[in-house]
């Protein structure tokens, strides 16, 4: 098999607090291959946003990577120097933050902040930087583009100034696109445009896209894989297609039934009870076992790890280890 | 644009007419004008006489509009106790004043803003923290206590620089006689310089250090970081711009201050100034000379906000209305 365009592996993202270090993200481990996209879903807090900044090397401190790997295409790139890390970042993998009303730098026209990326990555003139600029702002779909490129960000309404940071994450050709919320903040009506227009870029380049949402919709549209995350823990990772047909943890499932769908005629969606603990309330064995409708003993002393299913797809779930099957 | 200038500007016409009201009135109520101006043997006839001579019968408005239209072509009377033009003597002492303010406030503007970046930058530093404890001491300690201060330490003890007047002077051109043209008064200017731009210093600093915390956590800055973009880029091009707007405001009113209040400065160092010249009026009950001063102070702060108002222009595009509507 081909070596995969990003790996993370056993991640751990901490943040020490007067009253003790809270563990955001334990232990995470995926793949990402190229040109796919994965969707990341889970609810807030759960740890997406901040998975997506341990891979661009920008955890706000004092919060930091404490454990674990991360690999592209073969290079370990989280314990790089600052600078080195400086020029993956825009270059090898874009971002697109969740509101575009404040992603730009108000101060700026947008050719500025194009031309300023492009010539960061790139060894090109002003002139061609410029010209690219105009390409891309076209291609993401802003109409008169050559005219509107010396506008400032506020001459554009919302769902323009998402595609400009589109064109802005994309302006380097990079290899992967870390998509934190990107239609969050979005009018419904303008969300489905932002994610064809991204889906379609990115496809067209071959850049592999990680889209972070809590809109499942979306993903089931969009995403090639999914990956849900509970409590900084990944609880399932599969093909789409398939953990929505049938999601195999008791989370996803719980995830799933919240979804409204037109052809079901139940009465209330299904809710799951409860909350997600807080960091430093993470209950003993699986995070979720408080919450969980099926959980038994083993659930609340041991941590389950991801068991590998053999047909792509991993559950964090004793209800799926085989010595548990076995036994009924 | 040019619609927000001629406002602006009749606004500060107003304001000077206010302040020339108060100016006038100093006229009224300090004392008797003609006591001052004759001796003691003068008799009730002579003071009559004189008093119709000045025109002091007459009615209020016409007094008052005779004062306006005489400080609008920079006639301010006789001072009562030089017995000169009043005009001849602000201008004579002005240069001396000007150039104190001008280079406290380039050692104030340029050491403020270059600390209270650095300050920012390197927020857990010993030395960020040792700034910011020294820069308490600069905004509590009164200014004449500074000065003195710094007398004993530089003129008296280590006898490295004058400890009173302004060196010698050079003219340049027809009125301006200038320190900074001749050793002497490059050296005596240090110390009145220091004293007087020590608090303005201090306030920059502290104003840049707060605006640049609450402009790094911005979205803005996130994404400029996660577009790749270096240090000095991100730190300079887009955080430092986005600070100067409430910098500029401050700066510029901090100016009007600095001449105003030059008035403690000049007296600790036996400056040659506007502010020495007002003191020794005011102990004369100068009324012409304290009206003139009044004006002046309040000139220069007018024309100080006006220049403000239009840097504003200059720096944020967002208050360039009239080309987002016509955009739109």
């Amino acid at each position: 098999m081909a070596e995969p365009l990003l790996s993370v592996r056993d991640l751990i993202v901490e943040f020490p607090t007067r009253r003790g270090t809270l563990r955001a993200i334990d232990r995470v481990s995926f793949d990402l291959k190229e040109g796919e996209v994965l969707g990341m879903v889970g609810e807030s807090g759960a740890g997406k946003s901040i998975t997506g900044a341990a891979i661009i090397g920008l955890i706000e401190p004092p919060g930091r990577i404490a454990g674990g790997e991360i690999w592209l295409r073969g290079e370990r790139i989280d314990n790089l120097p600052m600078e080195k890390l400086r020029r993956i970042r825009g270059k090898r993998i874009g971002m697109v933050f969740q509101d575009p009303l404040t992603s730009l730098n108000p101060l700026y026209t947008v050719a500025d902040q194009l031309i300023e990326t492009i010539r960061t990555h790139l060894p090109i003139s002003e002139k061609e930087a410029r010209q690219r600029a105009v390409a891309l702002l076209d291609r993401v779909g802003i109409p008169a583009a050559a005219r509107r490129i010396d506008d400032y960000p506020h001459h554009f309404s919302g769902g323009m100034r998402q595609r400009v940071v589109i064109a802005l994450a994309l302006c380097a050709e990079p290899e992967l696109v870390i998509a934190d919320e990107p239609t969050t903040a979005l009018d419904v009506s303008v969300q489905a445009q932002i994610i064809d227009v991204l889906k379609e870029i990115c496809a067209e380049r071959g850049a592999a896209v990680m889209l972070i949402t809590h809109d499942m919709g979306v993903i089931a549209e969009t995403a090639d894989r999914v990956a849900v995350l509970y409590a900084g823990r990944l609880a399932e990772i599969g093909p789409v297609r398939d953990v929505i047909k049938q999601a195999e943890h008791p989370y996803t499932a719980g995830l799933m039934g919240s979804i409204p769908t037109l052809t079901q005629t139940s009465d209330r969606l299904v809710q799951i009870p409860g909350s997600m603990p807080r960091l430093n309330a993470i209950p003993q064995g699986c995070a979720f076992n408080p919450r969980c409708t099926r959980v038994f003993n083993r659930c609340r002393v041991e941590r389950p790890d991801p068991i590998d299913r053999g047909d792509g797809r991993q559950v964090a779930c004793w209800l799926h280890d085989p010595a548990e099957v076995r036994n009924g | 644009m040019l619609a927000f200038i001629i406002r602006r500007i009749v606004q500060s016409a107003l304001v000077m007419l206010v302040v020339a009201a108060v100016s006038f009135s100093l006229f009224r109520f300090v004392g008797d004008p003609i006591s001052s101006m004759v001796g003691q043997e003068a008799t009730m006839a002579d003071r009559a006489a004189l008093r119709e001579a000045l025109g002091l019968n007459d009615p209020f408005l016409v007094q008052f509009a005779r004062f306006i239209g005489n400080a609008v072509q920079g006639d301010f009377g006789i001072s009562y106790r030089l017995q000169q033009p009043v005009m001849e003597l602000i201008l004579s002492r002005l240069p001396a004043t000007l150039e104190l303010a001008l280079i406290s406030g380039i050692i104030a503007f340029v050491l403020g803003v270059s600390l209270g970046v650095y300050t920012a930058l390197n927020r857990r530093g010993w030395l960020s923290s040792g700034i910011m404890t020294v820069s308490l001491i600069g905004v509590s300690l009164p200014t004449f206590l500074i000065g003195v201060l710094l007398i004993w330490v530089f003129a008296v003890e280590l006898q490295w620089l004058p400890s009173f007047g302004r060196g010698e002077v050079v003219w340049l051109g027809d009125w301006w006689r200038t320190g900074l043209l001749t050793e002497s008064g490059r050296r005596s200017i240090i110390l009145p310089a220091i004293t007087l731009g020590l608090y303005q210093m201090t306030l920059i600093m502290r104003l840049v250090r707060a605006e640049m915390l609450e402009v790094l956590r911005t979205d803005y800055i996130k994404f400029a970081r996660a577009r790749g973009l270096s240090n000095r880029a991100v730190h300079f091009g887009h955080a430092l711009k986005n600070t100067l707007v409430p910098v500029i405001t401050i700066t510029g009113l901090q100016l009007g201050s600095i001449i105003a209040f030059a008035i403690i400065t000049e007296t600790v160092f036996q400056w040659p100034g506007v502010g020495a010249l007002f003191i020794r009026s005011v102990q004369f009950v100068d009324v012409p000379v304290m009206a003139a001063y009044l004006m002046l102070i309040a000139l220069i702060f007018v024309i100080i906000n006006l220049i403000v108002d239009l840097l504003y222009y200059v720096v944020d595009p967002r208050l360039r209305v009239d080309r987002a509507n016509a955009r739109h």
